[in-house]
């Protein structure tokens, strides 16, 4: 561990959810592995797929996978930006919308009827219309485009020691810099 | 003592910088081995001027360093906040306008635009962004186009203009109309006579000339600029090592 992170006392509250994204940049953040002890000495979790709290409290750090592909998505990052201090947006598809964006110059309608009508290998399929689901957006946008963004963490997935320097950083004070190597956009 | 007249020179950012007689303050920056962000500039080729990354201040005034040619005494500014922040939102809008996901493009690692980006520190492309809708031209048995990621520096207008004789790619339209078009009554890539010798396969500095079959030959990671940083890069290609 740094000298200056050991000096932070009051420990820092830190909300992550996944949009739409795969989970791969939380896989990525635990990949940090060992350091995840030290880690564990500077934050708490709030609201995250790692504890299982359904809603974000005041937090001093959100870190957000994935980008906006549905109305729940919206809901969510509007809830962490109320909540957290600071907003990051971690991985590709946080920052540009990323594989889910791929559908982006598809109509909506044709693709959820290939999907689940007409796609290879689809018997009595339907378009799945529970109300409990969101609704799909007609395109796929990064967090950028709804709510303010503090600080970009690229990669598909972010590297652990990409990560791990972005969060060292920021704890101790500093803007985060990713130097050759750590900074990826793939 | 030599009687051999020394070489010119100006001052690039508190540096001597040594130059011949009509080189640009670009070629002559990167042979003596200081960096100046570049896109559309090819040693090989004569600048072209558009991307306008490379823009630096000579003698307090901002001009292309690719198209300027260096002058005994310039006093020129280039690696200043100023400069670079300004370069950094040129590469922003090119990422904006097309469509960059680096994690599927086999030019990742390899690419210019990107390498650029990662020099500038550029973590988002800032803006929201334009989600063009650009249909590839896989019709070529050996190679594929992929429109989404053409940043138009002519590069392979140039090469097969003026080394291959075949004049087989154009720009067309103006402003945020202008695209790359294949010079075909058909519009598409199979009717032209490209060939993968052609000098325009191995200049596009982002992925849109791809050869088929050959994807992810070399892993993700283990890619040119994955190894060096651009800066480093940039001044061994202009010193032909
Ligand atoms: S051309 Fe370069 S910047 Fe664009 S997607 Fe490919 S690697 Fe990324
Ligand atoms: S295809 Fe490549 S070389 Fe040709 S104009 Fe576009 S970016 Fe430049
Ligand atoms: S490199 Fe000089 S304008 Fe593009």
């Amino acid at each position: 561990m740094s000298p200056d992170v050991k000096e932070v006392k009051k420990k820092l509250r830190v909300a992550t959810t996944s949009l739409a994204g795969c989970f791969g940049c939380h896989m990525s953040l635990l990949d940090i592995d060992e350091r995840l002890v030290p880690l564990l000495d500077l934050i708490e979790l709030d609201s995250s797929p790692l504890t299982d709290i359904k809603h974000c409290g005041p937090c001093d750090l959100g870190l957000i996978e994935g980008g906006l592909c549905n109305a729940e998505n919206v809901h969510k990052l509007r809830e962490f930006r109320a909540h957290c201090k600071i907003l990051v947006a971690v991985g590709a598809c946080a920052i540009n919308g990323g594989l889910p964006a791929q559908r982006n110059h598809l109509d909506i309608r044709e693709c959820l009827q290939t999907v689940y009508l007409t796609g290879l290998g689809v018997e009595r399929g339907f378009i799945p219309n529970d109300p409990e689901l969101p609704l799909p957006l007609k395109q796929v946008h990064p967090l950028h485009d709804v709510v303010k963004i503090d600080y970009f963490l690229p990669g598909c997935p972010p590297s652990a020691d990409a990560i791990w320097q972005f969060l060292t950083d920021l704890i101790a004070g500093r803007t985060p810099k990713l130097g050759h190597g750590l900074i990826h956009y793939d | 003592m030599s009687t051999e007249k020394p070489r010119p020179t100006f001052q690039m950012d508190g540096h001597d910088v040594p130059f011949d007689e009509g080189q640009s303050i670009l070629a002559a920056a990167l042979a003596a081995g200081r960096y100046v962000p570049y896109l559309c500039y090819h040693p090989e080729f004569q600048p072209h001027g558009s991307c306008k990354v490379c823009t630096v201040k000579i003698n307090g005034r901002t001009h292309a360093s690719c198209t300027t040619p260096a002058h005994e005494g310039d006093v020129v500014e280039s690696n200043v906040d100023e400069l670079n922040d300004m370069r950094k939102g040129l590469v922003q809008f090119l990422f904006t306008e097309g469509n960059h996901f680096c994690p599927s493009c086999e030019a990742s690692g390899n690419c210019t635009l990107q390498a650029v980006g990662y020099d500038l520190g550029m973590t988002s492309a800032h803006y929201s962004p334009l989600f063009p809708d650009r249909p590839l031209d896989a019709s070529h048995p050996e190679v594929l186009l992929d429109f989404n990621r053409c940043i138009l520096c002519e590069l392979c207008v140039r090469a097969s203009a003026l080394v291959d004789k075949k004049s087989v790619f154009s720009l067309a339209g103006r402003g945020i109309q202008k695209h790359l078009v294949v010079n075909a009554e058909s519009g598409k890539l199979a009717d032209t006579e490209l060939s993968v010798d052609d000098k325009a396969m191995s200049v596009c500095p982002v992925g849109v000339i791809l050869r088929k079959r050959r994807g992810f030959q070399v892993p993700i990671g283990e890619r040119k600029y994955d190894e060096h940083p651009i800066r480093e890069v940039a001044v061994q290609k202009q010193k032909g090592e």
